[in-house]
C-alpha cells in the first residue's frame, strides 16, 4: 500500500539534527530557558482545544477513581457518613466464597467467548477476502448483530431460547440434542452467553477484513515463488501479518468480557438460580445497590481494575512470543 | 485506503498433467468454499431477528403451540399496538430521543475541539498527554459506578438525564482518536495559510478543518446516536423513577409484570420497535458505519 519514498535521505527523518548542525545563522537557542513566544502561544492553544477533555478526566474519571479507591477502605452505605475500617473490605473478600464463585464465573466466560470470537471473526474474515460477488451483503449481515441493543439481543435470546417456546431449543431437540433449560439450570447460562457473545464478532471480522486487505501483496507473491500452498501462505504470511490485530481484538474483547453485566441482568435475573450465572460486576451491583455495602462494592471495584490491568500486562507480555511488528 | 485484493491463484504455468482438477481446486477455493461457509454464517446472524419478527406477529394461540412455529401461520400487527400499551412506550421513546439527540450534540461539539488540539497545533507533550487519553480506554466504566453513583447523588443528579448526557461534552478517548486520525491527514497548509492570514484557531476549525472531516463527525454522530440507544447500565443505575425511564428499561416491565410467563410475542414486537430504527440508521449509512469501526481500530 503505502511504499517508502525513496527519495529521502535517512538524515530526512531526522530533521532537528539538521537543523542543528547546518544553520549557522540561527542563533543557538538558549537551552531550556524557555520557549519562544510561538512555542508559548502553540501551548496555551492547545492546552485550550483539549481543557475539555481535561476537566472531563478529572471530574469523570480521575475523582471518581480516587473516590473509589477511598471507598474501598471504609465501612460505608451510601447514607452514614464512612468510617474508615483499613483493610477490612479486602480481608472479608477473601474469605467470600461468593466473590470467588462470580470471579469464577467471569473467568469463565471470558476464557470462552474470547478466542471462540476470535476465531469465527478470522474465519468470517479470511471468507469475506475471498471478495465474492455478494461479498457487502454478508459484510453487511454478519456486522448488523453488533449494533443492535445488547438489552434488545437478550431479550430476543429470553425468547429464542426458551425451553418450550425457543427456536434454538427447537432445532436441537430436532437433531437429537437435549433441551436445555439454559437460563433456569445453574450449568448452562454461562454458555448462554457465551453463544449470545459470538453475536457481536461481525465487529471484529470487519476489523480483521481490514487487516488482510492492508497485508502487501508481494509477499504472497514471494511465498509463491517459493513453492508455498495455500495452507502455507496462511501461516506464514497472513497470520503473522494479523498478529497485531489479533492481539489488539483479545485485549479489547477481555476488557470487554469481563465487564459483562446487561445479559446478566435480562437473562437470569442478575445471575440466577442461586447465584450460579453471577458475573463480577453484577455482583458489584447487587453489593452496592441492594444491599448497601458501598464499600466493599469500591474494594470489589478496584480488585476488578486491578484484574483486567494485570490481565492485560500479561496478555502483552505473552504476545512478545508470537506478535510480529515491522514485518513489510 | 487502497483495496487490493488478495489473490491467492499462482501465476498460470500453462497445461501440465492435472491443471484441469487444479483449475477446478481453485475455482472451488475462490467461489464455493467461502460462501459454504459465509452463508452458514449468515443465516446464523440474522436468526435473532427473524426470530424476533416471527414472534412479534404470532397470537398467543399460536405462541403456545409445541412445538413452536418456525414460519408464523398467523399475522397479527396488532401486537405492535398492544406491545405499546404494556409500558408508557411513547413516553419512554421520548425520553430516549432526547438523551440520544443531547449525547450526540455533546459528541459533536466536543470530540473535533479536543481532536484539534491534539492533531493541527504543535505543543510541547502533546503526544504524551494523548497517549494518556488512549489510555484510559482501558479502565473499565463498572469500575467506577459506585463512586460515580455517590458523586451523582450529592450534585442531585440523580433521577435526570445529566449522568447520562454531560459526560458526552468532554470527550471519549476514542473519538478524540478517531478525530484525530482523521484531522492529521489534512495537509499542513491549508491550516497556515488561514494562520498567516490571521485567523483564529476556532475558525481554522470550523472552516477548513470541519468541511474536510463531514465523514469523521458523522462516524462519531452516529456512534454516540448508538452509544445513547443502546445504553442498559446508565439508564439502569441513574433514573429511578418510572417517569424518567428510557426504552432499555421499559422493556424490563415484561419481565418484572409476570416473572415466569413472559408475553413474547408482544415483547418482541416491543424489542422490534427498539430495534427498527437502528437497522435503518445503519442501512442508510453503512459506509459511514464500516469505515468507523476500520478507522477507529488500528492506525
Amino acid at each position: 500500500m503505502a511504499t517508502p519514498p525513496a527519495a529521502l535521505s535517512p538524515l530526512d527523518n531526522k530533521p532537528d539534527l539538521l537543523v542543528d548542525q547546518t544553520t549557522a545563522e540561527r542563533p543557538p537557542a538558549p537551552a531550556r530557558r524557555g520557549m519562544t513566544r510561538r512555542e508559548r502561544r502553540n501551548l496555551l492553544v492547545g492546552l485550550l482545544f483539549i481543557s475539555p477533555w481535561i476537566v472531563g478526566f478529572l471530574g469523570f474519571l480521575a475523582y471518581p477513581m480516587w473516590e473509589t479507591i477511598r471507598l474501598s477502605f471504609m465501612d460505608y452505605n451510601g447514607l452514614r457518613d464512612p468510617e474508615w475500617i483499613g483493610l477490612e473490605n479486602y480481608r472479608m473478600m477473601i474469605q467470600d466464597d461468593l466473590f470467588w464463585k462470580v470471579l469464577g464465573n467471569t473467568f469463565y466466560y471470558t476464557g470462552l467467548a474470547v478466542p471462540i470470537g476470535v476465531v469465527a471473526a478470522m474465519v468470517m474474515a479470511l471468507c469475506m477476502n475471498q471478495n465474492v460477488a455478494e461479498q457487502p451483503l454478508y459484510r453487511a449481515v454478519l456486522y448488523l448483530p453488533s449494533i443492535i441493543p445488547l438489552f434488545a439481543l437478550s431479550f430476543i435470546f429470553l425468547n429464542l431460547m426458551d425451553p418450550g417456546r425457543g427456536l434454538f431449543n427447537r432445532v436441537m431437540t430436532s437433531v437429537g440434542l437435549p433441551n436445555i433449560n439454559w437460563f433456569g439450570d445453574p450449568d448452562w447460562g454461562k454458555l448462554a452467553f457465551v453463544i449470545l457473545a459470538q453475536f457481536g464478532a461481525g465487529q471484529a471480522a470487519l476489523i480483521f477484513l481490514a487487516g488482510l486487505k492492508g497485508i502487501p501483496q508481494h509477499l504472497y507473491e514471494a511465498a509463491s515463488i517459493d513453492g508455498a500452498g495455500s495452507l502455507r501462505k496462511f501461516w506464514n504470511v497472513t497470520l503473522p501479518m494479523m498478529t497485531p490485530i489479533i492481539l489488539y481484538d483479545l485485549i479489547i474483547g477481555i476488557s470487554a468480557g469481563i465487564q459483562i453485566f446487561t445479559q446478566v441482568v435480562i437473562l437470569t435475573n442478575n445471575g440466577g438460580p442461586v447465584n450460579s450465572n453471577k458475573m463480577y460486576v453484577n455482583y458489584v451491583y447487587d453489593e452496592a445497590f441492594r444491599n448497601f455495602n458501598a464499600g466493599y462494592a469500591s474494594a470489589l471495584s478496584i480488585v476488578l481494575f486491578v484484574l483486567t490491568m494485570l490481565l492485560a500486562a500479561l496478555v502483552f507480555r505473552w504476545s512478545r512470543s508470537w506478535v510480529q511488528y515491522d514485518v513489510t | 485506503m487502497a483495496t487490493t485484493t488478495i489473490d491467492n491463484r499462482q501465476p498460470d504455468t500453462g497445461p501440465t498433467p492435472g491443471a484441469a482438477s487444479l483449475r477446478w481446486r481453485k475455482q472451488f477455493r475462490k467461489h464455493v468454499l467461502p460462501r459454504l461457509i459465509l452463508i452458514p454464517f449468515a443465516a446464523f446472524f440474522l436468526l435473532p431477528l427473524y426470530w424476533m419478527l416471527a414472534t412479534a406477529v404470532k397470537t398467543i394461540p399460536e405462541l403456545s403451540v409445541y412445538p413452536p412455529t418456525f414460519f408464523p401461520e398467523t399475522f397479527r400487527i396488532q401486537n405492535f399496538v398492544d406491545a405499546t400499551t404494556v409500558f408508557p412506550f411513547w413516553q419512554y421513546l421520548r425520553n430516549t430521543l432526547v438523551i440520544t439527540i443531547l449525547s450526540v450534540i455533546g459528541a459533536a461539539i466536543s470530540n473535533p475541539i479536543i481532536a484539534y488540539g491534539f492533531s493541527r497545533v504543535d505543543w510541547p507533550g502533546r503526544d504524551k498527554i494523548f497517549g494518556l487519553v488512549l489510555a484510559t480506554v482501558f479502565i473499565p466504566y463498572p469500575v467506577l459506578i459506585v463512586s460515580l453513583y455517590d458523586i451523582y447523588s450529592r450534585l442531585g443528579w440523580i433521577n435526570t438525564i445529566l449522568p447520562l448526557v454531560v459526560p458526552l461534552f468532554f470527550g471519549n478517548a476514542f473519538w478524540i482518536f478517531l478525530m484525530r486520525q482523521f484531522f492529521m491527514r489534512i495537509p499542513r497548509e491549508l491550516g497556515e495559510a488561514a494562520r498567516l492570514d490571521g485567523a483564529s484557531e476556532m475558525r481554522i476549525l470550523w472552516q477548513i478543518i470541519l468541511p474536510q472531516s463531514y465523514a469523521a463527525v458523522s462516524v462519531v454522530c452516529l456512534f454516540a446516536a448508538l452509544h445513547a440507544w443502546n445504553d442498559f447500565l446508565g439508564p439502569y443505575l441513574y433514573l429511578q423513577e418510572a417517569d424518567n425511564y428510557t426504552l432499555a428499561i421499559g422493556l424490563t416491565f415484561f419481565r418484572s409484570a409476570s416473572q415466569y410467563d413472559v408475553q413474547f410475542n408482544l415483547l418482541m414486537a416491543a424489542s422490534a420497535l427498539v430495534v427498527a430504527p437502528v437497522v435503518v440508521l445503519f442501512l442508510c449509512f453503512q459506509r459511514f458505519f464500516i469505515e468507523g469501526v476500520q478507522i477507529g481500530s488500528f492506525k
